[in-house]
């Protein structure tokens, strides 16, 4: 289908950006990659007066080393995180997650703050930025704040962003020599997760100092699994520590049942798929 | 909106509305229409051309997007009367049936030969993820892939295809 019809603006700063989207109030929508945006507008789920496209912001694009932290601009495509080298050393989670987003011809469109602020619950990055930690860098005509990713998901597809506000940078804490894997279970190719778990994990000498792991579509937003993380710390990193505690992977979580997968179902996923991450992560 | 795009080497000048898809621009204003569409939810891949040497599909596009870039299609493959490698893999090894895909999947089979140009199986059947064939079961398609891969040292990477400075067009030819 064709989408209705729409004013184009392609701002070359985020000044000009945020003039544009306070101006056009609530009519106007931010493009990032298009690749949620353009299938939504064809199917005229949406139809905003004026579509505000970030792709000339090239100061939003690319990964920098911050000490502590890597700041990955919004505009950095599924593309280049994968093949980043400061994420693959770095942030080894986000970048295992990222490769098992879509397909080659989206992730060369679809960027990282484009999957952040689209929210979608089955969505493969939000999951990830969580277990890490992230902060959300945005900009609106109030000026700059940041976000924690804890605070940021607030619903379905919907975060803490107002329509006049920009999604500028991600600050991903670094996980230096840290093991991660990101276990994805759905039915056929480039298909959204029914459930998925981001999972990284610090050993040393064979005990499990540090665990982050986070559950993708358990919720209308990621959740941590707190219980699994409490479970590991000081353990042995062996099969039967990683299985005593991916059982309490479930807890506290709130799964739809849809036409994938039932909530009994997404919660027995949840147990199985923690064990098969922290099992691939720690190579038990 | 004026947008100027070079598309299979010609430079194109065109009035367009923002909502104008890149892959009806190459249709119906450019005549290109060797690149089809095969779905309305951006998962076949029939429609995929490559936007400065990398697979996008076209449909999940809009034409202003492509402004100031290069689009490559299929019908700007062949050189000289020669069919690109890959396209002759596809050929001599039964890769298509109906050959609706057949576009998309030779886009996308470049792309990826420009990221491993000796790719296993496995690492085709992953990359070709984002194009579905309905007729052939893909194990052709997997064969005329690694063929291609042999036929061309040292791999049609996204260089091969950049074209010189090219010759101005203005309008599509409505
Ligand atoms: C066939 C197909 C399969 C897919 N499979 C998967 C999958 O398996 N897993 C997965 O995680 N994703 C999948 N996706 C989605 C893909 O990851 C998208 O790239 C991503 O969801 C959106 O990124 P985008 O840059 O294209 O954002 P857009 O589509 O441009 O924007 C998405 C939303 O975010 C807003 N937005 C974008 N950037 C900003 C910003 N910087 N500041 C403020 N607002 C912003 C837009 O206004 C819009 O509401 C798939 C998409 C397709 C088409
Ligand atoms: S037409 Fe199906 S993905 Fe573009
Ligand atoms: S040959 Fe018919 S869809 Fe692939």
């Amino acid at each position: 289908m064709i989408p209705a019809e729409f004013d184009y603006v392609a701002p070359a700063t985020v000044e000009e950006v945020v003039r544009a989207l306070t101006e056009a109030g609530e009519d106007a929508k931010v493009m990032a990659g298009g690749q949620s945006l353009i299938p939504v507008l064809r199917m005229r789920l949406a139809a905003p007066n004026v579509v505000v496209d970030l792709s000339n912001l090239s100061e939003l694009t690319g990964v920098r080393d911050d000490g502590d932290s890597l700041l990955i601009g919004a505009m950095t495509t599924h593309y280049e995180v994968q093949r980043d080298h400061l994420v693959r050393d770095h942030a080894r989670l986000l970048a295992v997650a990222t490769d098992t987003v879509a397909d080659p011809q989206v992730r060369h469109r679809g960027t990282f703050g484009g999957a952040l602020v689209h929210a979608d619950p089955a969505g493969d990055l939000p999951a990830p930025a969580l277990a890490m930690d992230a902060t959300m860098v945005i900009v609106g005509p109030g000026g700059r704040r940041e976000v924690p990713a804890r605070e940021f998901f607030v619903d379905y597809f919907t975060t803490v962003l107002e329509p006049d506000e920009l999604l500028v940078d991600v600050r991903v804490p670094k996980l230096t020599g840290w093991s991660a894997h990101y276990e994805k279970f759905n039915r056929v190719a480039q298909a959204w997760s029914i459930v998925a778990v981001a999972a990284a994990v610090r050993v040393t000498d064979g005990t499990i100092a540090e665990a982050r792991v986070a559950l993708t579509n358990m919720g209308p937003t990621p959740v941590r699994a707190t219980g699994v993380e409490e479970a590991l710390v000081g353990q042995p990193a062996t099969a039967e520590s990683i299985n005593a505690a991916a059982a309490r992977a479930a807890e506290g979580t709130n799964p739809t049942t849809d036409g994938n997968a039932d909530a009994e179902f997404r919660s027995h996923l949840a147990r199985v798929l923690t064990g098969r991450a922290l099992t691939a992560a720690v190579g038990a | 909106m004026r947008i100027t795009v070079s598309v299979d080497g010609v430079s194109y000048t065109d009035e367009v509305e923002p909502r104008m898809l890149l892959v009806h621009y190459l249709r119906e204003r450019l005549g290109k229409t060797g690149t089809v569409v095969g779905c309305d939810t951006s998962n076949c891949g029939a429609c995929t051309v490559h936007l400065d040497g990398h697979s996008v599909k076209s449909c999940s596009m809009f034409a202003v997007q492509a402004d100031r870039h290069e689009v490559t299609t299929i019908e700007g493959l062949a050189r000289d009367g020669q069919l690109h490698p890959v396209q002759k893999a596809f050929h001599e090894n039964h890769a298509l049936q109906c050959g609706f895909c057949t576009p998309g999947m030779i886009m996308q089979s470049i792309d990826l030969l420009a990221d491993d140009p000796d790719p296993s199986e496995e690492t085709v059947r992953h990359g070709l993820e984002g194009n579905l064939c309905r007729c052939t079961g893909y194990q052709n398609i997997v064969k005329a892939v690694r063929d291609a891969a042999h036929q061309m040292r040292p791999g049609a990477g996204p260089e091969a295809e950049q074209v010189a400075p090219s010759p101005s067009h203005a309008g599509g030819g409505e």
